[in-house]
């Protein structure tokens, strides 16, 4: 690894202490990085799905609603009445929405809803 | 707090300094440090290229299971985004808008090392840079994106290389010396724009580029015109929504040209020759036939262009334990390659690589999505949105039937969420 020694090494070393420091806190989300059983595991790979246009762990940074710590119910029960057609101006969630059996979207709507808003 | 644990925290804070010191020595990157504050190490990962997969494939490994080390080998300095690039092309953006720094990974501890991934050795199980000394992994993640077949159009390289005929396919310098071309073309000047038979980056892309120049036309040079010379034998992806945009808003400045592929350029005479005519343009914009990215090619296995890999874990057919994503992979069915499949391969192969240095079973039920918005115009967009899911019959990521679908028509909502979406997708890649 020594030919990866960058230009400037000491100036960079100062600013790693403080920086690793806090890349230790924030590598261990407990909300994210505990998933341990399988079922944990699936509902966390497909929520992720969500977060190319949602945002990560549904934190939308514009127009896209955001869906992290939104009411389970309210989220689930939107999930369905898009898979329905039932609500007006969708966009692309009726589309999505009939992807997935309606326990799927259960368990991805108490996942988002887990979830702190910030 | 007992003096056992303060003992255990002192000793821990003292190792955390001392690893700090050790990696801030040993790289730019702060891949180790989360680890050895946590549990022990459970494994090393190394992914080659960051771009949507596989930068979002390194933050999701480290985000989800941080007893992993991951690095992730990029020669860029800085991430430009292809999705928006045409927008770039017709002037309603700047380069420096789909620009972005990397750094933003780090605080997830992923070590970056801004080098060139020159050979992956299987036996060994290290990755070769072109300046760095090799890297070991115990899984490899190879997201090297295409490459271009220029021997496929005899003549094209050397107009390329002269920079006279671009791609503009890879966003970066050629977008904007793509759009100083176009704005250089006198008004009644025509540019042709040439698609390669599919499959290719991006289907609906080149479409949208024709409407979103065909605006620029219809504004700066009206009397220009723009000639798309499709390979293939239709409109390759959302045709009735691009065919009504360009009658109703570009009346006359489009002509779409079905099974005109591009077999040679004669640099010479500055023209395109087609299986049955020459074609002559004022300004050409050929984007070639394309292959999985240089580093990937060695594990190349559906015809002569594609890494073949398993859809659960994108593992390779030719090298196990070597998983590969994005556009280098042999498509699933109705797959098409986007920067948005990467980006959700990414975090199916991240689930996977945990599952495997873990112990634990494969997801049984992995979904891959796709919203894919293309800009009609500078204010109204279009998309097709599918879902895929393992089908363990045809052990393949198998559209949903009665899933996805298109915009019924463009609108201005779309055109928003579009710009959102670049937003959110960039930050979830980058960070």
């Amino acid at each position: 690894m020594n030919t990866l020694i960058p230009r400037q090494p000491a100036l960079l070393l100062s600013g790693l202490l403080l920086l690793c420091g806090s890349a230790a806190v924030q590598a261990q989300p407990a909300a994210t990085g505990t998933a341990t059983t399988l079922p944990e595991r699936q509902v966390r790979t497909w929520a992720a799905t969500c977060a190319a246009c949602h945002g990560t762990e549904g934190r939308d940074q514009g127009a896209i609603p955001a869906i992290a710590g939104r009411g389970a119910d309210t989220l689930y029960r939107a999930l369905i009445e898009f898979k329905g057609g039932q609500r007006p101006a969708a966009t692309v969630m009726h589309q999505h929405a009939k992807g997935y059996s309606d326990d799927e979207l259960r368990r991805i709507a108490q996942y988002f809803a887990a979830l702190p808003v910030r | 707090m007992t003096n056992m644990t303060l003992k255990t925290l002192q000793r821990r804070q003292f190792l955390t300094t001392l690893s700090t010191g050790l990696a801030g020595a040993a790289s730019l990157g702060l891949g180790g440090c989360a680890s050895l504050i946590g549990d022990k190490p459970i494994g090393r990962v190394v992914v080659i290229g960051a771009g949507f997969g596989g930068a979002t494939a390194a933050k999701y490994l480290r985000k989800w299971e941080p007893r992993i080390e991951v690095t992730l080998v990029e020669r860029r300095e800085r991430f430009v985004s292809c999705p928006i690039s045409n927008l770039v092309l017709a002037g309603s953006r700047r380069i420096e808008d789909i620009t972005l720094p990397y750094d933003g990974l780090d605080k997830y501890g992923v070590r970056r090392v801004h080098d060139e991934a020159v050979a992956i050795d299987l036996e060994k199980k290290q990755v070769r840079l072109a300046r760095g000394e090799p890297l070991p992994y115990d899984r490899l993640i190879v997201a090297p994106g295409i490459d271009f077949q220029y021997d496929a159009i005899p003549g094209l390289a050397a107009a390329h290389d002269a920079g006279r005929v671009l791609h503009a396919w890879k966003a970066g310098p050629e977008t904007v010396a793509l759009r100083r071309q176009l704005e250089a073309l006198p008004n009644g000047g025509v540019f042709a724009l040439s698609i390669p038979k599919a499959p290719y980056r991006c289907p609906p892309g080149p479409y949208e580029r024709a409407s979103v120049v065909a605006q620029y036309f219809q504004r700066a040079k009206p009397r220009s015109k723009l000639v798309i010379l499709d390979g293939n034998p239709d409109i390759v992806s959302k045709k009735g929504l691009f065919l009504k945009a360009w009658q109703e808003l570009y009346p006359g400045i489009i002509e779409y040209r079905p099974n005109s592929e591009v077999i040679e350029f004669d640099n010479r005479a500055h023209v395109a020759r087609l299986e049955t005519e020459d074609f002559k343009a004022d300004l050409f914009n050929i984007i070639p036939p394309q292959q999985a990215g240089r580093i990937a090619q060695p594990l190349i296995s559906v015809n002569n262009r594609w890494v073949g890999v398993e859809f659960q874990g994108f593992e390779s057919a030719k090298a196990p334990g070597v998983h590969v994503i994005g556009d280098a992979t042999a498509s699933a069915p109705a797959m098409p390659k986007s920067g948005f499949m990467a980006n959700n391969h990414a975090k199916a192969v991240a689930d996977a690589v945990i599952a495997r240095l873990t112990g634990q079973p494969l997801n049984d039920s992995p979904v891959i999505t796709n919203t894919c918005y293309s800009f009609v115009s500078e204010t109204e967009a279009v998309h097709v949105a599918l879902v895929h899911k393992w089908d363990a019959a045809q052990k393949t990521l198998a559209p949903v039937a009665g899933a996805g679908g298109l915009s019924a028509a463009r609108n201005a909502l779309e055109a928003t969420y579009a710009h959102t979406w670049a937003r959110n997708i960039w930050a979830d890649v980058l960070g």
